[in-house]
């Protein structure tokens, strides 16, 4: 494409059928703790 | 639903549900201006802009936005909501914040604990406790391999022949169990002598040092009880904490508020110390306090987050890299869907353990009465507010739902909606701005490292 670049394709919906196992850890955003946003926490899968 | 913007020159769009993310030219971004937020066009917007740019541009565009329409890849549809039940249903105990100590040697001025003690008396927790703790949430777990301790405070250093109890006692139970834990420990650093750090190096999976940057920003909330700012004392243990970690699995966590809008520099002022795992976050605190992030600050702390942005992206490329947490965004990876709709799993994956063995949704409610949960004694007591943080997703919440940046900030802390707003549905609308502004960041410093 010539107006357009895509960085990152459909990634959320891909696994939706095998989301959910619930391996990760917990992750608190607040600001006390250890703390962060859920979106760079790892997969237990992978 | 689509998020559109511009930052430092560069048009960014998100496409909501499929994580898509794209760099657009200033042609397509006017063109996608015409679009609503359905994936319709306006006429009347189109028409007028086809006086202001030159067809044959507009008519590519447009045929590049379609295409990905086409492929579900911008406007797409939102298909998760009803995977919810499958994904709330097994919902178990999986991770325990201990309260080793409910005291402090320090006095920092913006401590939601009130200076260790919660609401409640100074208290340290006991072996007895701690052991109840574990045994809990073994039983609680149901097939969940994984399990997570925390050692929090207060300041849990000053409990530490607790800590090294309660790890003894959990390893000795791992096999029996099938069990594997996971610990970390927050700390003030004060006490963190050779010995602790040995222990800490051996046995936890993450430590979380606080510091809050400059010397005079940190000094001037992180205080003694004497008046005395610890940054002198505390930055040569942090920094042997790290090296002799070996640069892995820590955090160097700071606190800004209204009084240091310009944290970036206490961000970059870690990073030229040496520390590469940096998180530097705004306060959570009362207007009595003086401190805390209002409405009019805005402004300056989104623009502060822009300008570290662009100095942090310039300086991983440089070879001074290092991470700031909240600019850590896993595109290709990152967490299930599932984890994204719910969140930190206060009251219901994660509860917070008080001294005398109560449990608590999380850490930030210890003490409060109305979410008294139970005690690592008794198991839970039925208290009905639990059914509230079982519903806490991101559709239950008004404000969530009709946000673009529900799938990666999952809906907010609890905490601080009970605090604001006293509903732990009702979203913190400044902590919010700042979570979104961060969000852009981070995707703007993925464009900018994927050219
Ligand atoms: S409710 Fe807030 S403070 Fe408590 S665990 Fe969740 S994000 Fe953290
Ligand atoms: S930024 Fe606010 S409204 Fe948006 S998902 Fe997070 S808590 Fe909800």
């Amino acid at each position: 494409m010539k107006h357009i670049k895509t960085i990152n394709g459909k990634t959320l919906n891909r696994d939706v059928k095998k989301a959910g196992c619930g391996e990760c850890q917990t992750s608190c955003q607040s600001a006390c703790k250890t703390s962060c946003t859920v979106a760079n926490q790892k997969c237990e899968k992978k | 639903m689509i998020h559109a913007y511009r930052m430092h020159g560069t048009n960014l769009v998100l496409d909501v549900s499929s994580g898509a993310v794209h760099v657009f030219d200033d042609a397509a971004f006017r063109v996608l201006e015409c679009f609503g937020q359905d994936g319709r066009l306006d006429e009347k917007k189109f028409s007028k802009l086809k006086e202001e740019m030159p067809e044959r541009e507009i008519r590519e565009a447009l045929d590049e936005i379609r295409s990905l329409i086409s492929e579900g890849l911008l406007f797409s549809e939102d298909p998760y909501e009803e995977f919810l039940p499958q994904w709330t249903r097994n919902t178990v105990v999986k991770a325990l914040c201990l309260h080793i100590a409910h005291d402090c040697n320090l006095r920092c001025r913006y401590c939601f604990a009130g200076a260790g003690e919660y609401l409640g008396e100074r208290s340290l927790m006991s072996l007895e406790v701690g052991k109840k703790a574990i045994d809990f949430l073994i039983e609680n777990s149901g097939n969940r391999r994984n399990l997570e301790v925390d050692f929090f405070g207060g300041e849990p250093l000053m409990n530490f022949d607790v800590v090294k109890g309660i790890v003894g006692y959990a390893r000795s139970r791992e096999q029996d169990s099938g069990k594997r834990f996971r610990f970390t420990i927050t700390t003030n650093i004060l006490l963190l002598n050779k010995d602790k750090r040995d222990f800490i190096n051996e046995h936890m999976d993450n430590v979380v040092l606080s510091i809050d940057g400059r010397r005079e920003v940190n000094d001037a909330m992180r205080q003694r009880l004497d008046g005395t700012g610890c940054y002198d004392r505390i930055l040569p243990l942090a920094k042997a904490m790290v090296e002799e970690r070996g640069h892995q699995n820590y955090y160097v966590r700071g606190t800004f508020t209204r009084d240091n809008l310009d944290f970036g520099e206490d961000v970059l002022h870690l990073a030229d110390l040496g520390f590469e795992q940096i998180s530097v976050e705004p306060v959570v605190a009362s207007a009595e306090s003086g401190l805390d992030i209002r409405e009019e600050d805005i402004p300056r702390a989104c623009a502060e987050y822009e300008r570290l942005a662009k100095i942090y992206a310039e300086r991983r490329a440089d070879g001074r890299w290092f991470n700031f947490f909240h600019f850590m965004l896993d595109l290709e990876g990152g967490p299930c869907i599932a984890k994204r709709l719910r969140g930190c799993g206060s009251g219901t994956e994660y509860l917070a353990v008080t001294p005398e063995g109560d449990l608590y949704p999380c850490h930030q409610f210890a003490g409060q009465p109305e979410f008294l949960l139970g005690s690592v004694f008794t198991g839970f007591s039925g208290n009905p507010v639990r059914e509230e943080f079982y519903c806490s997703n991101v559709y239950e919440k008004p404000e969530c739902r009709e946000c673009w940046a529900k799938y990666y900030c999952s809906g907010g802390c609890a905490a601080n909606a009970w605090k604001f707003n006293q509903d732990i549905k009702k979203t913190y609308r400044i902590g919010c701005e700042l979570e979104k502004k961060r969000i852009e960041c981070a995707l703007w410093i993925k464009a900018q490292e994927s050219r």
